[in-house]
């Protein structure tokens, strides 16, 4: 692998401007003429619009523009929409409302967007927004799933009868039903699925720019994916055509999906740019972040898990209501569908799965994919249910497991997915060897002597990554393809850069990428630059989410590596008059095999630009671009463990030990890897423990919209982690490699429910597990 | 408005400001340096933390025209004739950033942690003086180990230095 190749634990190369404050985030941008803009929101849940009076504004200092959405309909903008089409069970498509980038006549969820601001200062903008009159006539609001789907319930769109998105389904629903029938035993769960808000660090922001010029607008923005959003920009919102359409993604502080879609902030600033004749940045302060910021998960499941006498699994029944929010954001049709109710059969052999999803319009921000999106709600509800089962069948979870452990692959689940590779006793050995399972009783007597509840608990989770291939997505309703894209262009002097469609927004991708060409070339990975987030320098590519950048991202590059190495080898053939099959690359050295015979790998970069010898009919330059289509997902999967310490007096848990053992297949930077998934088990730990989104059931009002409110992990909410990792290669993808991005966030959460609620003997408790909820649960 | 005057990273600065001018917005917008960011305007997540004479502050609770006549030292400025502070080095060493936006705040923070303790530090001190800067990309591992790294570096240093 080299000091600086693949499998080396390389310090990363970005860090210097982060640890030094010379990162550039969006709104670190400055450009001459700009102004600040601010946006008009909706106080009210539910209401229409009477009237919208901007006089006042107008006329306030430093106030340049005050714009609504009847101009911006005006100038033919377009409504956001759901890339990806869902049918119900029925035949009949999902039942899209329309979402304006700036609400006309009715606003549907406290923030929907009415009007800009544009001024002089950030502080002038805001206090004209804030004298923008608005005329509502409130009406009812809802802000449960369960609630919208009652009769009588406020209608939110009118072309979503019953607020209902859409019906649908998955599996073979008679089978499971006859499983269950037959079952020598069937474990029943509730299970709700806490609301989160992302929350990273860096809020949403986006500069929009004119120039009338040239008739070409620019959009610096805070995404994960510029060219998706200069794609869906163009073509479905109208704003300018692609030839026309910069998209900058510089630094991004976070993503966790909130960054993928694409927000009316950005396209009412790009217009508003034109509108008003002065580049426009907005910048979202922390309570816009979590009014609009798409959130995630929110379901309300059953689930109904039967057994034969042996302890087998046979059969798994969901039923699923999901509240995708007032409106459908850009990938939420296939959160709790196809990212979801595919990953239920878990590490399990299940003969019969059905899994029966409605989702849900209400009176709240729009929901969408957040880290591990569908599959921590799968890993949740199976793993809470497997836990429970292994103790109403007397059994040990682990054996219970093991019982029922997929051993051999390929294997074909009841619901689509193909699982290629993968070990799941040796994780589940491997986390239960380094958590000192067989200790545990001793540990809790001495906790006991202390007089504190100790608890232990475990998830063994499966995860799709490498998201996807194209024609098995677009079957499924997938408005994109979800290839990867990559250029390597080697310079005269040997250096190279490698332009990929990813985008970095935490990663380490500028290391890691370069590990590969360190580890293909010999090169030091200081001679190699990556570039990424910028649609004008970089080709089409479709950025980072789902765990996508290594398995897709990578292999993209890797392809792009192999016709450069051909193409090298042969310049150095014809150099060196030898065959060549007889070439290798070592060391930045290419050379005939068993001879003395060598070029430096920048000999050959500069032959392949002076052109002045090369092989007769061959171009001159060494550049080569790929695109990389998946042959299949990818699937991550490991085993958690969590122990718990609950102080009965106060109901508050101490996570005393946590332990992660993930197999991602092959790794690229060990220390990388650690990092992503400690920072998924500090959400997961967020999601158990702390974090709660409340919204006032009449009013509809966030009750959560600051960290005064909701409770964001602190350093001393979670423990230092213990991860190690098993290996099986993944055969679907030359490197080997899975994903690991969301792992830490899809098996935690139950590892750490499952062992508050063994520590309390009380299993019926819901997400956070907050101080008062566990107190009370062991009193009930 | 206001005349604010202050002295950020040795260098003598002066602006004539709106009133309600904050410190973090004195520094980023007024005298362009960005380094230093803002990620919760309610004084929780500490991405803004700088050095007011000599006290780790929260500049996005400050205003400008409080710290008049003040030192300051932003994350810009740490950074001594290009040598990385120990802190800096440490949190690269040891991979306590991922997206980057907290570590300006997390390592003013951390600085002044270690300033206040003399290097006395252990992980449940850390973690507990961690409380005001929030991170969501690195669940905290990274970020305590390469505090505690550099702590050690640092006392040892001073030892050495006092030997």
């Amino acid at each position: 692998m080299g000091i600086e190749g693949i499998g080396a634990r390389v310090a990363r190369k970005e860090d210097k401007r982060f640890i030094t404050g010379k990162g550039r985030y969006t709104d670190d941008m400055v450009v001459p003429g700009m102004k600040h803009a601010a946006f008009v929101r909706s106080p009210h849940a539910h209401a229409t619009i009477k009237g919208i009076d901007t006089a006042a504004a107008a006329s306030m200092p430093g106030v340049i523009a005050v714009l609504t959405g009847d101009e911006l309909a005006n100038d033919g903008i377009g409504s956001l929409i759901c890339g990806w089409m869902i049918h119900s069970k029925d035949g009949s498509p999902m039942n899209m409302g329309d979402w304006r980038p700036l609400a006309q006549s009715k606003v549907r969820y406290v923030g929907d967007a009415v009007a800009i601001v544009v001024a002089d200062t950030k502080g002038q903008a805001r206090d004209a927004a804030e004298a923008v009159n608005v005329t509502y006539e409130e009406l009812p609001a809802v802000t449960e799933a369960v609630d919208a789907l009652k009769d009588g319930a406020p209608l939110i769109h009118d072309n979503a009868p019953g607020n209902l998105i859409y019906d649908w389904e998955i599996g073979d629903g008679a089978a499971a039903d006859a499983a269950i029938a037959s079952a020598a035993h069937v474990t029943r769960m509730q299970i709700v699925n806490n609301r989160l808000v992302p929350n990273a660090m860096e809020p949403r922001a986006t500069l929009g720019v004119y120039d009338e010029a040239e008739d070409h607008y620019t959009c610096w923005t805070t995404s994960q994916n510029p060219h998706v959003a200069r794609l869906v920009m163009s073509a479905f919102y109208s704003v300018a055509p692609e030839n026309k359409l910069r998209v900058i993604a510089p630094d991004v502080g976070g993503g966790f999906g909130s960054k993928i879609y694409i927000y009316p902030e950005e396209i009412v600033c790009l217009w508003a740019s034109k509108k008003s004749g002065v580049p426009v940045k907005w910048v979202a302060d922390r309570t816009e972040s979590f009014l609009t910021d798409a959130h995630g998960r929110d379901h309300v499941t059953t689930v109904e898990l039967a057994f034969d006498a042996n302890n087998r699994m046979t059969g798994l029944k969901v039923d699923t209501i999901a509240n995708l929010g007032a409106y459908m954001s850009l990938f939420s049709s296939s959160v709790p569908t196809y990212l979801y109710a595919t990953l239920l059969s878990g590490q399990y052999t299940i003969p019969a799965i059905h899994c029966n999803v409605r989702t849900v319009y209400t009176n709240t921000a729009p929901v969408d994919a957040y880290r591990g999106a569908g599959r921590p709600e799968a890993t949740y509800l199976l793993e809470r249910t497997v836990e429970t089962a292994a103790r109403e069948l007397g059994v040990s979870p682990a054996e219970l497991r093991r019982t029922n452990f997929i051993r051999e692959f390929p294997y074909q689940t009841p619901v689509i997915m193909n699982y290629d590779a993968g070990d799941y006793e040796a994780s589940l050995d491997a986390a239960m060897a380094a958590a000192d399972w067989s200790g545990f009783a001793a540990r809790k007597a001495e906790a006991e002597s202390r007089g504190k509840k100790r608890g232990i608990g475990m998830s063994c989770y499966i995860e799709a990554c490498g998201i996807a291939p194209s024609q098995a997505v677009g079957s499924l309703g997938a408005g994109v393809g979800l290839w990867e894209s990559a250029e390597v262009r080697v310079n005269a002097v040997g250096t190279v850069e490698i332009l990929t469609g990813s985008h970095s927004h935490g990663q380490g991708h500028e290391t890691t990428f370069a590990q590969l060409v360190a580890d293909r070339f010999g090169v030091p990975i200081d001679s190699v630059s990556v570039v990424h987030g910028d649609t004008d320098k970089v080709q089409m590519g479709m950025g980072t989410y789902g765990s996508r950048s290594g398995a897709v991202g990578m292999s993209a590059i890797v392809k792009a590596l192999d016709k450069v190495e051909v193409k090298a080898k042969a310049i150095a053939a014809h150099l060196l008059e030898a065959d060549e099959s007889d070439i290798v690359i070592e060391n930045g050295q290419v050379k005939v095999a068993g001879t003395d015979k060598a070029l430096g790998w920048h000999e050959v970069a500069l032959n392949a630009y002076t052109a002045h010898n090369l092989p007769a009919g061959m171009e001159p330059g060494l550049k080569e671009g790929a695109f990389y289509d998946p042959s299949n997902f990818t699937f991550p999967a490991g085993c958690y463990v969590c122990e718990v310490e609950v102080d009965p007096d106060t109901g508050k848990t101490e996570i005393v030990q946590f332990v992660a053992a993930d197999d991602f297949g092959n790794i690229i930077n060990p220390m990388i890897v650690e990092g992503q998934v400690h920072g998924g088990i500090g959400q997961g730990i967020g999601q158990a423990l702390l974090e709660g989104t409340a919204y006032d059931r009449e009013t509809g009002q966030l009750l959560t919209a600051s960290y005064m409110d909701y409770t964001m992990p602190r350093a001393d909410d979670v423990p230092s982690y213990q991860v190690s990792h098993t290996v099986t290669a993944c055969p679907s993808n030359p490197l080997g490699i899975k994903g690991c991005g969301e792992a830490g966030a899809i098996g935690s959460p139950p590892a750490v429910m499952n062992a508050i609620t063994d520590a309390i003997g009380n299993n019926n408790l819901t997400m956070p597990a907050t101080p008062q909820k566990v107190w009370a649960a062991m009193r009930a | 408005m206001s005349k604010v005057e202050l002295t950020v990273n040795g260098r003598a600065v002066s602006a004539e400001v709106e009133d309600r001018t904050l410190l973090s917005q004195f520094l980023r917008e007024t005298l362009n340096m960005t380094g230093t960011h803002v990620g919760c305007d309610t004084s929780q997540c500490g991405a803004c933390v700088v050095h007011v004479d000599g006290k780790a502050v929260k500049s996005c609770t400050m205003l400008a025209a409080q710290a008049s006549g003040s030192e300051v030292t932003t994350i810009e400025g740490l950074a001594a004739g290009g040598a990385l502070h120990p802190v800096q080095a440490a949190f690269k060493e040891h991979h306590g950033l991922q997206c980057g936006f907290c570590t300006p705040g997390m390592i003013m923070s951390a600085v002044d942690m270690i300033n206040r303790y003399g290097g006395k530090l252990d992980e449940k001190t850390v973690r507990a003086e961690l409380e005001g800067n929030i991170c969501r990309c690195t669940g905290y591992h990274n970020i305590v180990k390469s505090i505690l790294a550099a702590a050690e570096e640092m006392s040892g240093a001073a030892k050495v230095a006092a030997e």
